[in-house]
């Protein structure tokens, strides 16, 4: 069997799928959080990378790596106001992150 | 070489921002304390220069850089507005800031960032410009809604507004890589040409996830979950700039990308851009009903407005994007004035911010409380000031595309609206007054007065030039047909 364009197409739904779940159907922490958000942009990526060697075409592996400089920036940020958050809530438990709500 | 001197001389608002935003960083961290309050000044200067620069340089459109950015009458809407947005934001900041005794240069600095993303958005013509321009201004503004490192709420609010941004970027994305993959281009105007035949129902798809991801960042209904905790944590001149500017960016980026290489598939993204526009016009003004804090309140309402902006939107037609760019002119001006009133609210001990606190205010101030009025009746729409034009083109536009429905949907929803904000106006004129708020600044009264005077004596002169300049920023996209 011979991988195809569309196999990666799957890879990819599936690790997206598996990425937003992790964001809403995990209570426990944070980080748990970050690493969905990156599992998301790996996916794209996939998809990215995949599409550009069937179309022939360089501008989609060119966005992959945009992406992959995005989402170390993105990760940055993100540990950042986490650590200010840890600072002033001393705990990075999802379900108490509900100071506000309404 | 001749083409890329072109090409930088096109970009010279943005240059100029770059420039001055690295300069300030250095600044700022040889300065220390003692820099911040200038170069938060400088910024908000800076900010004014750009988009006179904007105003005086565009001419006649170009496609920059292979066609990656693109500058015309829409993109100077888009940017003019973004950037005085942000520069009042900023002023306002200011002030606050150093009475809060918080005044950072990088304050400013971020505002010059995310200001400098909305300047790509506006000017985005292909997918990859677009994608740089959001993280450009998402990451700035993560930052800003946790800049009062020590307040819990704060750096909350900066984590929420981190969390899910994240995800609607993870939506974009997705979506831009099946629309790449089904038209084999990222350029807008080689999508436009495949999409122009009959689309797949890849691209179809990548299209609602596009759409998905760009109504997070506009907060409307069913994405809006995060906006009343931001906006109630932020700062308060962080939540003004929130509520302005990414709002006229956002909003210029979903025109362009609906109306641009997705205008001949109207009816399949008309129906995702109808239900978004209802759900948020319903959940905004109901949800607006039972808040007691006023910056949660401005979170319900702005979700609300941004329905009414949608309605034009589903529209598809030249008409309809005059309409909503008229709108959010006047969306911003009374947003604006509303904020510098709430800005206002600060007694001896501090900024109070529950609507229990305006009670009786048109004894205590009676030109605030006169000021806040006058804004709260124009965003309920009342005839004679500006925001019921604003109302009236969009319903227009809406019966024109034979979607008199959701014209009508919409004046249901603004009776319930006027409810939201006539409670507002009974506690500010008829309730027991509480403690008196110390006297407001100079930039609080003078942005407060002129965005009440420009509604309604100054409509007379501001409706005609706010809706030529609408219609000229629509046509440039309607120039092929």
């Amino acid at each position: 069997m011979e991988i195809g364009l569309s196999h990666y197409l799957a890879l990819s739904a599936i690790l997206f799928t598996i990425g937003v779940f992790g964001i809403f159907v995990n209570r426990k922490n944070v980080i748990i959080i970050l690493m969905s958000v990156e599992l998301i942009l790996l996916s794209v990526n996939v998809n990215f990378v995949a599409f550009s060697s069937y179309l022939n075409d360089l501008s989609g592996q060119v966005f992959a790596l945009f992406v992959l400089t995005v989402a170390a920036a993105e990760a940055g940020v993100g540990l950042a106001i986490l650590v200010t958050y840890f600072r002033n809530r001393g705990d990075i438990s999802v379900d108490r992150i509900n100071l506000m709500k309404g | 070489m001749a083409d890329l001197i072109v090409n930088l001389t096109a970009l010279a608002p943005e240059i100029i921002l770059v420039a001055a935003a690295l300069t300030f960083l250095l600044v700022g961290a040889f300065g220390g304390r003692k820099a911040s309050g200038p170069v938060v000044l400088a910024c908000v200067v800076v900010l004014f220069i750009a988009a006179g620069v904007v105003l005086t340089f565009s001419s006649e459109a170009k496609s920059l850089f292979d066609g990656a950015l693109v500058i015309d009458t829409l993109s100077s809407f888009g940017k003019v507005s973004a950037l005085i947005a942000a520069a009042f934001s900023l002023l306002l900041a200011h002030h606050y800031l150093k009475i809060e005794g918080r005044l950072t240069s990088e304050f400013g600095i971020l505002v010059l960032f995310a200001a400098l993303g909305m300047m790509i958005m506006v000017s985005a013509n292909d997918l990859l410009s677009m994608y740089i321009g959001i993280e450009m201004q998402s990451l700035a503004l993560y930052v800003l809604a946790a800049s009062n490192r020590d307040s819990l709420r704060s750096s909350e609010s900066g984590l929420k507004y981190f969390v899910l941004g994240a995800l609607s970027s993870g939506l974009l994305l997705y979506g831009a890589s099946l629309i790449y993959g089904f038209t084999g281009s990222l350029r807008f105007d080689a999508i436009a040409e495949v999409a122009a035949q009959s689309p797949s129902v890849g691209l179809v798809v990548g299209v609602v996830f596009l759409l998905c991801g760009l109504a997070f960042k506009i907060s409307a209904a069913p994405f809006h979950m995060w906006t009343p905790d931001v906006y109630e944590g932020a700062p308060t001149p962080v939540t003004t700039f929130f509520s302005l500017a990414p709002k006229i960016a956002a909003i210029v980026l979903i025109a362009r990308v609906l109306f641009g290489p997705f205008s001949q598939m109207v009816v399949d993204w008309q129906q995702v851009v109808i239900a978004i526009s209802v759900l948020s016009m319903c959940i905004g003004y109901l949800g607006a009903i039972m808040q007691t804090n006023i910056k949660r309140l401005m979170a319900y309402s702005s979700i609300a407005n941004m329905g009414y902006a949608l309605i034009a939107m589903a529209t598809g037609t030249e008409v309809g994007l005059s309409g909503l760019l008229f709108y959010m002119g006047l969306y911003l001006i009374s947003t604006l004035g509303i904020f510098a009133c709430i800005l206002a609210m600060r007694r001896a001990e501090g900024m109070v911010e529950q609507i229990d606190d305006l009670a009786g205010l048109s004894r205590s101030k009676p030109a605030l409380a006169l000021a806040l009025t006058a804004l709260l009746f124009s965003v309920a729409g009342i005839p004679p000031l500006a925001g019921f034009f604003g109302k009236y083109f969009v319903f227009l536009a809406a019966v024109d595309a034979n979607l008199t429905w959701l014209a009508v949907l919409g004046a249901v929803a603004s009776v319930v609206g006027a409810f939201v904000y006539l409670r507002l106006i009974k506690i500010i004129w008829f309730d027991q007054p509480g403690a008196e708020f110390v006297p407001m600044s100079k930039v609080q009264a003078g942005l407060a007065g002129g965005s009440a005077l420009l509604l309604l004596p100054g409509a007379i002169w501001l409706l005609p030039a706010l809706s030529s300049w609408a219609q000229i920023a629509a046509s440039s996209l309607f120039i092929n047909g």
